[in-house]
């Protein structure tokens, strides 16, 4: 079917705009492919059913939007962990400010210099992952980011990761428009967790692909800094193997636009995939997960957990389904989205989704929104607490069942801390 | 130290009053316990006094040792120095029961422009008041009243109170829901509490929690005002004869 003559004209408005790499090597098959499979999709518009609840404008339109540097007084997320840092500046790789790019048990390379070889092992990956997400879905900004990316890296885990892997992304310009592009690929039994902090950009798209074998786990927890004007459009893409583990966990605060999509295949019997996020919202802030979990295999364990805080007309959405296909018994799904308003202005759309196609399966989903517990706030100010200080208790303890996904209990702490920040800066 | 004149209480959305200019007076040291058949407005006089939302004031007066607590905010209440301890304590998940006494605890310090406690002072105090409620580390760790029998909560009720220190201790219907080995644990605990600088209200249906909480006087409240007030024995003509012999008397 042809695409409607706007949807196309945005589109290739889009591509003119985009320096595109000069392909060479491996890369450029696949960077090809993408730009082929974008101009079929086309870019998203404002009446496409998937964007029903985001308008996706800005993250399509040729310029990105100006967005102002926020100076943080905080100490850099992650600071005090001990882990291998990769820095990008406005989507720029800083060799001088990243470490030395060699872990044991695993191989890390830019795609920037590896995608111009001949040879690679992330060949058979890059955009591989992201296409199988294309259906029954099309998420043609991820698409875009394949085609267009201008760097990434590449990470091959073979065994156990001595440290956690951190992907540090600064935001330095007005104007910047960052694409990047990672490709992880854990061998059977490896394990790593992947951090990742920071706005990235004026506009960032970001695209990762994880592939994780039979027995290897991959934990991922990341913040999105606290930049207000940013604006971000991310997937992760994820293939899980028998008995595998993939967990995730975002905490956003600020924001003027976020779509964090997150799809996941769980392929090989016994996988657990968990995914899960915080986000906290005062004013011009809207925040979207999407996220797509297909059960292909038996007996596996999904969960969604999302937490969402919004004040002063803050905007929260929520896209979540689960897709149980046929011949994936015992599986075990499990969808919650929940958002605290702490004011009248402001606003939660949700859209769970179950679709089933096996007969023996436990799948269970809930979406609520709701204001501070008047009870509860009583119970704490007849003790002596104050009111803002009790609110504070109750949101954060809202926000715990999404945070405490966090397996590590170092990692859970940073981001409680993170979060009762945000909340006592907000106090009156 | 509290003294309640001409209180008079209406709900706030609906026309309807509750305390018809209800008068009485706690003295330091003593015990007072409110009777009264359901729906007399004990409670309401329980919640008025603490600050709950919902209630209307429309005459009288309420003083904590002198001062006017009736238009104060509820922390600012709990800080002078007052305890409602609940007739049905709430549940609080994801916040802890330790987080939750500490933060109490100190936001009431600060507010009097006391020190705040350090942690570990606090844990040695909680400890020691935990062991005589023969409460277990795991419900002081747990979210605040979350998964506890209805003894439990009481017995954290008490506990709270007796890591506070209030000077003016308000129980409403403490003794609901308690077997007669948690009532026995609730009591000794108010018992050991009291002392010449504290008052307390206890406020109960049943004469039972009056044989562990001896009280100095004894109230009866029937439709929004206080009808009668004796001395212990007056709970003992209301064990047996029951409410409608009083009113009738009154009436």
């Amino acid at each position: 079917m042809a695409l409607p003559q706007a949807k196309q004209d945005a589109t290739e408005a889009r591509l003119a705009a985009l320096s595109l790499p000069d392909a060479a090597g491996w890369s450029k098959v696949a960077r090809e492919d993408a730009l082929a499979r974008l101009r079929a999709a086309g870019l998203p518009q404002r009446r496409d059913e998937y964007w029903k609840f985001t308008r996706p404008d800005t993250l399509v339109e040729a310029e990105a939007p100006k967005a102002a540097v926020f100076e943080s007084d905080e100490t850099e997320m992650f600071d005090d962990v001990d882990r291998l840092k990769i820095v990008f500046r406005d989507g720029v790789f800083d060799a001088e400010a990243s470490d030395n790019l060699s872990l044991e048990g695993v191989k890390i390379d830019r795609l920037a210099e590896a995608g111009q070889a001949d040879i690679h092992w992330a060949k058979d990956l890059y955009g591989a992952l992201e296409t199988n997400g294309q259906t029954p879905v099309a998420r043609p900004l991820a698409t875009l980011n394949t085609a267009a990316a201008s760097d990434g890296v590449l990470i091959h885990v073979t065994g156990k990761a001595s440290k956690p892997i951190n992907l540090i992304y600064h935001h330095e310009s007005e104007t910047s428009d960052a694409i990047l592009h990672h490709v992880i690929k854990l061998d059977a039994g490896a394990d790593l967790t992947v951090l990742e902090n920071g706005p990235a950009a004026a506009r960032f798209n970001k695209v990762m692909e994880v592939d994780v074998a039979d027995t290897a786990a991959f934990h991922h927890v990341r913040t999105q800094g606290r930049d207000h004007e940013r604006r971000a459009v991310t997937h992760i893409f994820a293939r899980l193997g028998r008995e595998s583990a993939f967990k995730s966990f975002t905490m956003t605060a600020n924001g003027v636009l976020t779509r964090n999509e997150c799809v996941i295949e769980l392929t090989g019997d016994d996988a657990i995939a968990h995914v899960a996020g915080a986000c906290v919202g005062d004013g011009d802030f809207h925040h979207d997960d999407t996220v797509f979990i297909t059960h292909d295999a038996e007996n596996c364990e999904s969960r969604q957990v999302f937490k969402k805080v919004l004040r002063n007309g803050a905007v929260g959405v929520f896209q979540g389904k689960i897709l149980v296909k046929e011949g994936a018994q015992k599986t075990d799904g499990y969808q919650i989205s929940q958002s605290l308003l702490l004011d009248g202005d402001s606003e939660f759309l949700a859209k769970p989704e179950l679709e089933i196609y096996a007969d023996d399966v436990a799948c269970s989903h809930g979406s609520t929104s709701g204001a501070i517990d008047e009870e509860a706030l009583f119970y704490l100010r007849a003790r002596g607490v104050p009111r803002s200080i009790a609110t504070d208790l109750l949101t954060l303890a809202f926000l715990a069942e999404a945070v405490e996904e966090i397996e590590d209990e170092g990692l859970r702490d940073g981001i409680v801390a993170r979060l009762e920040g945000w909340l006592v800066r907000r106090r009156g | 130290m509290l003294e309640i004149k001409g209180l008079k209480v209406d709900l706030e959305d609906e026309e309807k009053t509750i305390l018809k200019g209800v008068d009485l007076t706690v003295e330091a040291g003593k015990v007072h316990a409110i009777m009264g058949p359901n729906g007399s407005g004990k409670s309401t006089l329980s919640y008025v006094l603490s600050g709950r939302e919902g209630y209307k004031v429309t005459g009288g007066t309420a003083t904590l040792e002198g001062e006017d607590i009736l238009d104060m905010e509820p922390e600012e209440r709990a800080a002078a120095g007052l305890f409602l301890a609940f007739q049905y304590p709430v549940e609080i998940p994801g916040v802890g029961n330790m987080t939750f006494m500490r933060t109490a605890l100190n936001s009431q310090r600060k507010a009097r422009g006391e020190e705040e406690m350090s942690a570990a002072d606090f844990l040695k105090l909680v400890r020691e008041k935990a062991a005589t409620l023969e409460m277990s580390n795991d419900m002081l760790k747990r979210p605040v009243n979350v998964g506890f029998s209805g003894g439990e909560k009481k017995r954290n009720e008490i506990l709270q109170m007796a890591v506070l220190e209030p000077k003016m201790c308000i129980l409403d219907e403490t003794d609901s829901g308690l077997d007669v080995d948690a009532m026995k644990l609730v009591s000794q605990g108010v018992n050991a509490l009291r002392d010449a600088g504290r008052g307390f209200l206890v406020i109960t249906h049943y004469q039972r929690l009056l044989d562990h909480i001896k009280p100095d006087v004894v109230h009866i409240m029937s439709e929004g005002r206080i009808v009668k007030t004796g001395g212990p024995e007056l709970a003992l003509e209301v064990e047996k004869n029951g409410y409608a012999d009083i009113k009738a008397e009154v009436a």
